[in-house]
């Protein structure tokens, strides 16, 4: 195996990894934050405690997000050389800001947050993990203005042998990344949404502290509600933006091998990569893909073929990722909607409570897919018709990324595994019992 | 003028991440050897509950500025010395899972798992990022295409494992002494004995890195022809010297801090002797990659400026509330709370 196809599986590991933490970290951390605002606002204590019960469990993800991401930053210079000598110029300096701006008022307020329950005031206090939530927010911002560069590279021009920062404020401010932030940040409220939907469920099935349950249900519920359905919205802009910015990826998403007008999309469809075509198209709505892409019943769309077969993304993976991605999409908003008309009378719908116990890791999947889509469709370019992949990589042995990558699977199933167990044991066991006696209320 | 400033910066990145940083892993590796039973342990972890987060991001940070800043010298950098990097990343990951596990379950075989790794997470980054930065200063086997020549074992010369040797002595003594710092009764004289004893070897080993310097490196040259720089080595020392003043008179603050210039003084001896170098080839040295020829466009360094002028003291405040609200000893009450490590 080539030093190119090592790397790339080291990072995707790597990336995949980081990214079953990061949309929790994303979600619950404004989840968290809102049970501590009702808390001081309201001086109900049962919102202290589910502060304290969901942050003991934002903690052990964070950590796990905070040292895996730090892979990340690494990688870029132990295995991607070519790349970050070509475009360090506009893309370090966005990895940077991210670092200066956003991760250290993330690790220092989430410090405070920990260890400053009796040190601050709770206003203070609050504000602390306010803080928390929007340098993940600002840090997720930054990211994925990088990430948004090598989809759709502007503000850069090639001088000096590699891609020069020319215009700062088109980079930040382009469409592509302005859409993927919000499709990416969405994506990890859901999550984080699901996450305390379907735990609270658990314990609401089990008739276990279910006032506690109840409300946190009903806050994520809210909370999942708006951005599944934001979602939908977001992920059809960010399509559409898609189709303009990378015609290739769109047409290995909707595996559309010849360039059409008017085209037809197919409820159940099978690519069939080595032949170039599908090997099965049912159930067609006319022209409607056209209409989703461009708004427009006839619009034209490029096929694959329209590119050499070495300019194109695998299309079966791709396919498959964004089909599956979508399709969840959509199930989140039905079991949302379901949710808020049920939400008054939870205990009475143990099927719907049983479901979203199953949930929980739907969200993450779908987010996970979508980052298949993403980078496998931006293939074979790390920076879309700029820089091919097979360039980016560093001068480094086979052997070398063959081992490391080895290592990052053993620590990482090791600490995925026990990040896993830990979450399940806190969640399962629910929020400490109220000493016998002590009042409800503070000072009540 | 631009990239100068930029190679102060990136110094200066450095050097605080040792300084802060530096008393964590030094009392990660420390603990084994200091804490008698359970209860003394986790007083070391809650000594660095609130802070080594924070600290870590400077390493981020000093990451992303040689990415962002010099790019090609974050390539060539970070490619060439994969192992070590890899290795100090492994451990970074492990360290800091610590301090989040180790009190999820009430065992002491879980407990054991966790103190191994904060000891192997901080003792590994502190031996090789000394070995590292030593290698830069004599310069590393890589060519014009940024293809390392050697190993692992390449790296651990002897001036290369001195390097990592006065880093890891470094970090014991700041460890000891923050943990003097913020640590009551035994636990704290012990700490206060120990620093002594470090602060002894470390003035060996820092004298006989200094003169190894010497002949090992061209990291002098900047200093005979610009005396005045001298100033950087000198302050280094005289810190090192005044540390022991304050370890006597047991003002445990004042050492930390003389400790924190010790070590912000050998960093940036070492930056100010590479310099225009930033990372220096010793095939060949028209391969080294300098403050100029790896630099980003002004553009962007102008752009970076701005973002650091504003932000880093920014950080710089907040994060020193966060030392000032914590400045207290931990006790035997704090471990009771349920927010303690």
């Amino acid at each position: 195996m080539d030093v190119v196809f090592l790397s790339r599986l080291q990072f995707a590991v790597a990336t995949m990894f980081h990214f079953l933490f990061v949309p929790l970290t994303l979600g619950l951390s404004i989840l968290v934050a809102i049970m501590e605002s009702i808390y001081v606002k309201t001086d109900d204590e049962e919102y202290k405690r589910m502060a304290k019960f969901w942050g003991k469990i934002f903690l052990i993800n964070f950590a796990v997000g905070i040292v895996t991401g730090i892979t990340l930053e690494f990688q870029f210079g132990t295995n991607w050389a070519g790349y970050s000598k070509y475009v360090g110029d506009v893309f370090g300096s966005l990895l940077a800001i991210e670092a200066t701006v956003a991760f250290f008022l993330e690790s220092t307020f989430i410090a405070i947050w920990v260890f400053g329950w009796n040190k601050v005031s709770p206003k203070l206090h609050v504000a602390c993990i306010w803080l928390v939530a929007i340098a993940a927010t600002m840090s997720a911002y930054w990211i994925l203005v990088a990430n948004s560069w090598m989809q759709h590279p502007v503000g850069y021009a090639i001088r000096n042998g590699r891609a020069e920062l020319v215009d700062f404020l088109a980079v930040i401010t382009q469409p592509f990344a302005i859409l993927t932030y919000l499709h990416v940040t969405f994506a990890g409220y859901i999550v984080a949404g699901f996450f305390v939907m379907g735990v609270s469920a658990y314990h609401i099935l089990r008739k276990s502290n279910v006032s506690f349950f109840s409300k946190s249900f009903r806050i994520a519920l809210i909370f999942a509600l708006i951005f599944s359905i934001g979602e939908v919205i977001v992920g059809d802009f960010h399509g559409k933006v898609m189709g303009k910015t990378q015609p290739v990826k769109l047409a290995a998403v909707e595996s559309q091998w010849e360039t059409a007008k008017g085209v037809p999309f197919s409820m159940l469809l099978i690519p069939d990569e080595a032949n170039e075509r599908n090997s099965l198209e049912m159930f067609q709505i006319p022209k409607f893909m056209s209409w989703l892409v461009y708004e427009h019943w006839d619009a034209e769309i490029m096929g694959l073929k329209e590119w050499p077969k070495e300019d194109r993304p695998p299309v079966t993976l791709t396919f498959w990722s964004f089909r599956l991605m979508v399709g969840l999409g959509f199930l989140f908003a039905l079991l949302t909607v379901i949710g808020w008309f049920k939400r008054n009378k939870l205990e009475t719908v143990r099927w719907y409570l049983r479901i979203m116990v199953y949930a929980i890791p739907l969200p993450y999947l779908a987010a996970e897919l979508g980052w298949m889509v993403t980078e496998v469709g931006r293939q074979p370019w790390i920076v879309y018709n700029v820089m091919r992949t097979a360039d980016a990589v560093s001068p480094i042995p086979a052997s070398h990324v063959a081992v490391s990558l080895a290592a990052f699977v053993m620590l990482y199933s090791l600490l995925g595994f026990i990040a896993f167990a830990l979450i399940v044991r806190v969640a399962r066991q629910g929020p400490p019992d109220l000493p016998a006696g002590l009042p409800a209320r503070r000072g009540g | 003028m631009l990239e100068t400033i930029w190679v102060l910066l990136w110094g200066l990145l450095w050097a605080i991440y040792f300084m802060l940083d530096g008393f964590d892993l030094g009392l990660g590796t420390l603990r084994p050897f200091i804490a008698r039973n359970d209860t003394e342990s986790r007083i070391i972890y809650n000594v660095m509950g609130p802070f080594w987060d924070g600290n870590e991001v400077w390493l981020i940070t000093a990451g992303g500025v040689t990415f962002a800043a010099f790019p090609t010298t974050y390539a060539v950098m970070f490619s060439t010395l994969y192992a070590p990097l890899l290795l100090i990343l492994f451990g970074l990951i492990i360290r800091a899972v610590s301090f989040e596990f180790r009190g999820q379950l009430d065992s002491p075989g879980w407990r054991k798992i966790w103190d191994s790794c904060l000891f192997v997470g901080s003792f590994v980054p502190a031996l090789l990022f000394g070995v590292a930065f030593a290698n830069i200063f004599q310069g590393i086997p890589f060519d014009d295409k940024g293809v390392f020549h050697g190993t692992l074992f390449t790296l651990l010369n002897p001036y290369g494992i001195l390097g990592g040797v006065l880093f890891v002595l470094l970090f014991l003594l700041h460890g000891s002494l923050w943990l003097a710092v913020k640590s009551e009764g035994r636990l704290c004289d012990r700490a206060a004995a120990l620093s002594s004893k470090l602060w002894a070897v470390l003035l060996v080993v820092a004298v006989v890195f200094l003169v190894h310097t010497w002949f090992a490196t061209p990291l002098y040259k900047n200093y005979l022809s610009r005396p005045l720089l001298f100033v950087i080595p000198l302050a280094m020392v005289v810190a090192l010297l005044i540390t022991r003043l304050f370890i006597a008179k047991k003002a445990w603050w004042t050492a930390w801090f003389a400790s924190c210039l010790t070590i912000v003084g050998a960093t940036l001896f070492g930056v100010v002797g590479l310099y225009p170098n930033l990372y220096p080839s010793s095939l060949n040295p028209a391969f080294s990659l300098t403050a100029f020829n790896s630099a980003s466009s002004p553009l962007t360094l102008k752009i970076m400026l701005v973002v650091a002028l504003i932000f880093v003291p920014i950080v710089i405040l907040y994060q020193g509330w966060v030392y000032y609200l914590f400045k207290d000893k931990v006790t035997l009450e704090h471990l009771e709370s349920d927010d303690a490590y």
